[in-house]
């Protein structure tokens, strides 16, 4: 579904990511751990196509076509969908007029006829569940005076919503207390599929004991240092990042 | 982040669409002012004498003033000589007894501008005296609302027909020495709207003015007069759109309003008047005095305006907060873009006691456009309890436009409540990035966020006028981008 390959990108001209190589098969849940500065975010960046990365060289493939020259919108409406670190607050604009003009802009894409208001709202009443959250919800303007929570759960409520292919989620469990990253993790869980990939990107292992990956992948100074199953996580949870170092100084980089 | 800056201003440079002109033979007098002007327009009006004495004295007046230039905006200088003061549309000579006798190509114009008037006499509900160029040549509902003894017509009639009611409050709020434009205007102006609604009425309809420029080089100066009495309710929509022009076009219009106790008037403004090519040319000067009188005690008077249009905006909706427990509201929203230029606002004196106001303005700048807020609190001495809150935001689309704003307060009572916010944003990279995360296209994240900023003002509107509002915003937003 996913393949990136030797991927170097930078921000103003600093080169962050320094060749990464990643495939990603439908049904897969990735997680990408690193210490802060390791890439992680320009990753997810990249991926949803920020204009502030600067692809250097290398490519991503998705579904067969070339990722990088497609537009934002695009992508999203082809099925890539990034949940943020930092959600953005649209005053004025109301949750389900959002969701209403994003599902409407992906229909369009798709060639379909827009959802009827009654078929819409249903669809919004069921996936408001996955998360816990109340109708009134709906109205209030996106994202704003929303607690760092709600914030989140908002994130996973639109992914449930725009059923994306592939989700990005970009540090989902910053800022979340544990009952509402339960919340937030059963959520993902339940939009788990044959047909859906992941990539989960996280500081913590905490997020992992919720979201349990198939593959981990340790990203430090820009490049894959190690990749294993779930108890990669672990172990990383034990030692922390400082051990990586000193590996990746005598040993050469695994990629994943 | 250039990028983003420089589609977006693409956004914002797209072709005026309602650019078009009416073939219709004008009746107009030679351009340029003198006594001579005035009483021939006065005279074509078949005016009474009072009238043209109140021209001759604001003509008088005018003529020792000189043109304000202390607003933030710039244009070449204007010669009144060159102007033509009178141009009626000669299908009206004879004086039109119903929509029927209207010049057919009028009516087509008015089509094209989406103002059915048949249509809407019969379905929509609203009034509609509609302003082609000076006279004013259709007006429906007439009967409906006199039926409740309110009065609305052209000006013009007004002046013929209740010459006791407009004697008594012509130049009440507005005086004619009030300012340069003003006294322009009350030497010159051919027409506008008259509304009279009386004691204890509350008008069952909206009231709706559509006011179009047309012939070449024809000032226009409009006068409107609402007068609201004792516990009375009104609510009057004025909206424009403009045909494509190469000359700049002096528009000067007054408007008053009054409210005697416990009435109640809210006017909502839509202006989408021709904003001059990419350069700046051609557009139209829009330098209006609006003020509303609250003169009864609890008696109320509410602004609403989306200034899309024009060259250049000189405007401050303003309210006289005379009687005790008035309230004063003033809600903007002004977008410039391309050259455009604003510099609006309002003024809120506070005279009677436990006087309330509040201002929300919401400024919106892309491409070269420079939008200016300009505000006004006075307190006086008098005014015991006296609150106002004001909230004044700012956005700015790419990096060529400005945003300003000149809040001035003045407190001459220490029991009174000034509260003033403001916020300046540029469009948020982020939020434009979020929107387009999720599939929204651009233009229409632009688009959104855009009325999302405004909404406070909207919900201001009357219904139908809130959907144009939001259509227009997005109109005057959209460009090529495909």
């Amino acid at each position: 579904m996913l393949k990136i390959e030797n991927l170097h990108a930078s921000v103003e001209g600093n080169e962050i990511l320094k060749g990464i190589d990643l495939e990603v098969r439908p049904g897969e849940v990735h997680a990408i751990m690193g210490p802060n500065g390791s890439g992680k975010s320009t990753l997810a960046g990249v991926l949803s196509g920020r204009e502030t990365y600067e692809v250097t060289a290398g490519s991503v493939t998705y579904e067969g076509k070339d990722l990088l020259a497609m537009s934002p919108e695009d992508r999203a409406c082809e099925g890539v969908f990034l949940a943020f670190q930092y959600p953005v607050e649209i005053p004025g604009v109301s949750t389900v007029n959002f969701l209403k003009a994003a599902v409407n802009s992906k229909r369009k894409h798709a060639g379909e006829k827009e959802l009827d208001a009654m078929d819409f709202l249903a669809l919004l009443r069921e996936k408001l569940r996955l998360v816990e959250m109340e109708e009134t919800f709906l109205s209030r303007s996106v994202n704003e005076g929303f607690s760092g929570g709600e914030k989140k759960r908002n994130e996973i409520f639109q992914m449930a919503v725009l059923d994306p292919k592939l989700a990005v989620l970009d540090e989902t469990d910053s800022g979340l207390d544990i009952d509402a990253l339960k919340i937030v993790a059963d959520g993902v869980n339940s939009l788990r599929s044959p047909q859906r990939a992941m990539v989960v990107i996280t500081h913590y292992q905490r997020l992992l004991d919720y979201i349990v990956p198939d593959i981990v992948h340790v990203l430090s100074g820009g490049r894959i240092v190690r990749t294993g199953d779930k108890s990669l996580a672990l172990e990383l949870e034990r030692k922390g990042y400082g051990w990586l170092g000193q590996e990746q100084a005598g040993i050469a980089p695994s990629a994943g | 982040m250039k990028t983003d800056d420089n589609t977006v201003e693409q956004l914002a440079n797209r072709e005026y669409k309602w650019g078009f002109t009416t073939e219709i033979e004008a009746d107009s007098v030679p351009p340029g002012l003198n006594e001579d002007v005035i009483r021939l327009i006065s005279a074509k009006k078949n005016e009474p004498e009072f009238m043209l004495d109140w021209r001759l004295r604001a003509f008088r007046h005018w003529q020792t003033m000189v043109e304000p230039h202390w607003a933030f905006v710039e244009y070449p200088a204007i010669d009144y000589q060159d102007i033509v003061y009178y141009s009626a549309p000669k299908s009206d000579t004879d004086g039109p007894k119903s929509l029927d006798e209207i010049d057919p190509e009028l009516l087509r114009t008015y089509e094209k501008l989406g103002i059915p008037l048949k249509e809407q006499e019969m379905l929509a509900g609203v009034a509609v005296d509609a302003v082609f160029d000076s006279v004013s040549v259709a007006t429906t509902f007439r009967d409906k609302l006199a039926d409740l003894g309110i009065i609305f017509c052209p000006f013009s009639e007004a002046v013929k027909e209740h010459p006791e009611l407009v004697r008594k409050w012509l130049g009440s709020v507005v005086p004619h020495t009030d300012n340069f434009f003003a006294a322009l205007n009350s030497a010159v102006f051919t027409d506008g709207s008259f509304v009279y609604v009386p004691e204890g009425v509350r008008c069952p309809m909206e009231l709706s003015t559509y006011f179009r420029i047309n012939a070449a080089k024809t000032g226009q100066f409009e006068r409107t007069l609402i007068v609201a009495d004792k516990g009375s309710y009104v609510s009057y929509l004025e909206g424009c759109t403009a045909p494509m022009r190469d000359e700049n076009q002096l528009h000067a219009a007054v408007v008053e309003l009054v409210a005697l106790d416990e009435a109640e008037i809210k006017y909502s403004t839509v202006q989408n008047w021709y904003p001059g090519d990419e350069h700046g040319r051609g557009g139209i000067y829009n330098f209006v005095t609006k003020r509303g009188k609250c003169q009864g005690r609890k008696s109320k008077i509410s602004w609403t305006q989306v200034e899309t249009g024009s060259a250049i905006t000189w405007k401050y909706p303003s309210c006289i907060l005379q009687g005790d427990d008035s309230i004063g509201e003033f809600y903007s929203v002004a977008l410039t873009a391309g050259r455009q230029q604003a510099d609006t606002g309002t003024k809120m004196i506070h005279v009677g006691k436990n006087t309330k106001s509040t201002i929300v303005s919401k400024g919106i700048s892309t491409g070269h456009g420079q939008n200016t807020y300009r505000g006004l609190v006075k307190i006086n001495k008098r005014g015991d309890g006296a609150r106002n809150y004001s909230q004044c935001d700012s956005m700015l689309i790419g990096d060529k436009c400005g945003a300003h704003t000149f809040p001035y307060i003045d407190v001459a009572n220490p029991s009174a409540t000034v509260e003033h916010e403001a916020t300046t944003s540029k469009i948020g990279e982020d939020q434009l990035f979020y929107c387009r995360q999720r599939g929204i296209p651009t233009e229409d994240a632009v688009s959104m966020i855009v009325n999302g900023f405004c909404k406070e003002v909207f919900r201001e509107l009357p219904m139908e006028f809130a959907v144009e509002a939001q259509k227009l915003l997005a109109v005057n937003l959209e460009g090529s981008v495909g």
